[in-house]
């Protein structure tokens, strides 16, 4: 029976057609819409909470600002008028692609993201590809070799990897790496002595562009500490939620079948049993975006690594509001976007799958 | 208990089909832990940080204020230093065994105090959404939806930067979020009670919502409700000594894991043990406290999935 046999008819009569697929998709993509919304509405009531409006800040308390002064800036940024005003404004801009201008660096938000954002992409791609390609694989091996004294120590470190601060584990690695070992930097993307032309603003593919191998060795240098410690936390739950989801796999008939026709272990393994294994890891990755966002907060700054989280943190501490509003939401903003690219994904992972 | 002519006296049902009590289940599980060797070593060492956070000014060397400028740096006594300050004092003299001690409170004191405060919120939510449905349940769970588009530390480190550092400000930007958990498993866990033949026959005996609620489902809940927060008390953990770390805890004053590991980042070149002991003290804090909460998922609720550090 081919595969199409199947599938065919138990789409068109219980799911109601073969767009079903199509509209569910639809519906979750404006779904989201209700959600941003509420997240700028929330980061705006926030705005107004924080202590001191932008212009008191700007002009710091002692400084011999006349009122009128006062005056004219409240009307640039808006503050005398009514706060649904404010509101409308707000959101306006927001549409616009403005998340207004920071204080301390007098240029628009959004020209500060786009800076530090290749930086961060950069980085949690680095660590996105080293979880995945760390976990899925000691997750099979372990599943593969289950209460082996291998099994054993892998879930051992992964159960130490969930328990651990990823800001002390990338200390721990600089003292290793850096201060022990010297072989690889502690700080930055590249050597400062470095200059490689901006073309995409990942350092890495840069200078390979360029034809630089100097600045592409010493790109990966710098990158990989950082990599890695975002990535722990990830591979550490990727390796559990994969051994456990291919030791429920493994005991499907199918897997039997297969094994009883004679099918050679390694093929039952990855061809059988992995694809299958693969689902419910899925949406453990999607549910650890959310975790890479903030754990990327934590390793730039222990890193000092040029990016959006170094840029929130240093804003936190010079009182600049709207840049710190302007990178939340972003965050929010992002997140809602990879959930949605996830769930996506998933419903052509699995079509049993509700959205 | 006597029984005389074959009467069993009314009293004797009562007792009999009475629930066993709190004190009798937690003997029980006391003696089901025993058996269970990795939740036995977590609770023996969370108790024993327990006694440590709570006893710190007894068995701490120095006063918690105590600093000698003319002792900065010094190594931990098996890296050449003197058994005066067995860990080693950080770059301003301060004995860094003592810090560890008192460091110890915020971490506990903010972990409990967290767990506690969002289980109760998401229990007391999640048993209405779940009990009553309708519109009540639309709007909470519409809310805990809106509040998951956050990414954890990215929410409190929001939250804190619009308070400002500060104990109960820590505890609020913290518990901000985490109540959705405890609202979902509760919400599920009442929606399938609901069903179930013992709340249909309090029903039929005329017992109002709220008591059926308290009374009888939450008790048959609550071990779920227990394995989750000892769960996320972990992770809380770890969320404190993080915002503590970036300097958004509580006032830079009170001695913090996170804040002692940021005053050494600096002196990792030539004082590794500022940053890396108090470290250690939190990983096997927050070890103990996960090997104990996966014991009691073994031995309470096998069927509670909890993965992801989100």
């Amino acid at each position: 029976m081919s595969k199409k046999g199947v599938n065919a008819p138990f789409y068109s009569k219980v799911d109601g057609g073969i767009f079903m697929r199509e509209a569910k998709v639809l519906k979750r993509v404006l779904y989201t819409i209700p959600i941003m919304l509420a997240i700028a509405i929330t980061v705006f009531i926030f705005m107004r909470f924080t202590p001191g409006d932008p212009v008191d800040i700007m002009m710091g308390k002692e400084s011999m600002v006349s009122q009128q002064d006062i005056e004219l800036l409240k009307k640039e940024f808006n503050l005398d008028k009514p706060i649904y005003t404010q509101l409308y404004i707000f959101l306006a801009n927001l549409l616009k692609g403005d998340l207004g201008k920071s204080i301390t660096k007098g240029v628009p938000v959004i020209e500060l993201i786009k800076e530090t954002l290749p930086a961060t992409i950069e980085l949690a791609l680095a660590a996105l590809t080293l979880g995945i390609l760390i976990g899925i694989p000691i997750g099979i091996i372990s599943s593969v070799k289950q209460n082996s004294w291998l099994d054993r120590s892998i879930m051992a470190i992964s159960f130490t990897g969930i328990s651990m601060p990823s800001f002390w584990l990338g200390l721990i690695l600089i003292l290793i790496f850096s201060a022990k070992l010297n072989l690889l930097p502690s700080q930055g993307r590249i050597n400062f002595l470095i200059y490689i032309p901006k073309v995409t603003g990942f350092y890495t593919i840069d200078s390979l562009l360029a034809g630089d191998w100097e600045a592409f060795l010493s790109s990966i240098r710098h990158l990989f500490l950082p990599a890695l410690t975002l990535s722990a936390p990830l591979s550490a739950v990727l390796a559990r939620v994969m051994r456990s989801s291919m030791l429920e796999v493994l005991r499907n008939d199918y897997v039997v079948f297969a094994r009883a026709k004679g099918v050679p272990e390694k093929l039952v393994i990855l061809k059988h049993a992995v694809r299958n294994a693969l689902i419910p890891t899925v949406t453990v990755l999607g549910m650890e975006v959310g975790a890479l966002l903030g754990g990327n907060m934590i390793v730039e700054n222990v890193f000092g690594w040029p990016g959006i989280g170094r840029l929130v943190v240093n804003a936190i501490f010079d009182r600049d509001y709207p840049l710190v509003q302007g990178v939340v939401m972003f965050y929010a903003f992002t997140f809602v976007m990879a959930n949605l690219l996830v769930d996506i994904l998933y419903t052509y992972l699995d079509p049993k799958i509700e959205l | 208990m006597t029984i005389k002519n074959g009467i069993v006296p009314a009293k004797y049902y009562e007792v009999s089909y009475k629930k066993s009590n709190l004190i009798t289940n937690l003997l029980s599980l006391l003696g089901k832990i025993k058996k269970h060797p990795t939740a036995l070593i977590g609770m023996l060492t969370i108790i024993a940080y327990i006694l440590m956070a709570v006893f710190a000014p007894f068995i701490s060397p120095y006063s918690v204020k105590y600093s000698d400028l003319s002792a900065r740096l010094l190594p931990p006594v098996w890296s050449g230093g003197t058994w005066a300050h067995p860990l080693g004092t950080d770059q301003v003299g301060r004995d860094l065994l003592t810090q560890i001690i008192y460091g110890s409170r915020i971490s506990i004191l903010v972990g409990f105090l967290t767990v506690l405060i969002s289980a109760s919120i998401g229990t007391f939510l999640g048993a209405i959404a779940g009990y009553y449905r309708g519109t009540v349940d639309t709007v909470i769970s519409r809310f805990a939806d809106f509040l998951l588009s956050f990414p954890f530390l990215i929410f409190a480190v929001g939250v804190m930067a619009v308070l400002g550092p500060g104990f109960w400000n820590l505890i609020l930007a913290l518990t901000f979020k985490s109540w959705v958990e405890f609202f979902r498993l509760v919400r599920g866990e009442v929606l399938e009670e609901k069903n179930k033949e013992y709340v249909e026959a309090a029903q039929a005996l005329g017992r109002s919502n709220g008591a059926i609620i308290v009374s009888e489902i939450l008790p048959n809940i609550f071990q779920s409700i227990f394995v989750l927060a000892t769960l996320r008390m972990g992770y809380m953990i770890i969320m404190e000594a993080s915002l503590s770390y970036l300097g958004l805890g509580v006032p830079p004053d009170i001695p913090t894991w996170g804040s002692l590991i940021n005053s050494g980042r600096n002196h990792i070149f030539d004082a590794y043990w500022i940053s890396t002991l108090p470290g250690i003290a939190l990983v096997i804090l927050v070890l103990s406290i996960n090997l104990f909460g996966e014991g009691l998922r073994d031995i309470l609720d096998p069927r509670l999935k909890v993965e992801g550090s989100e």
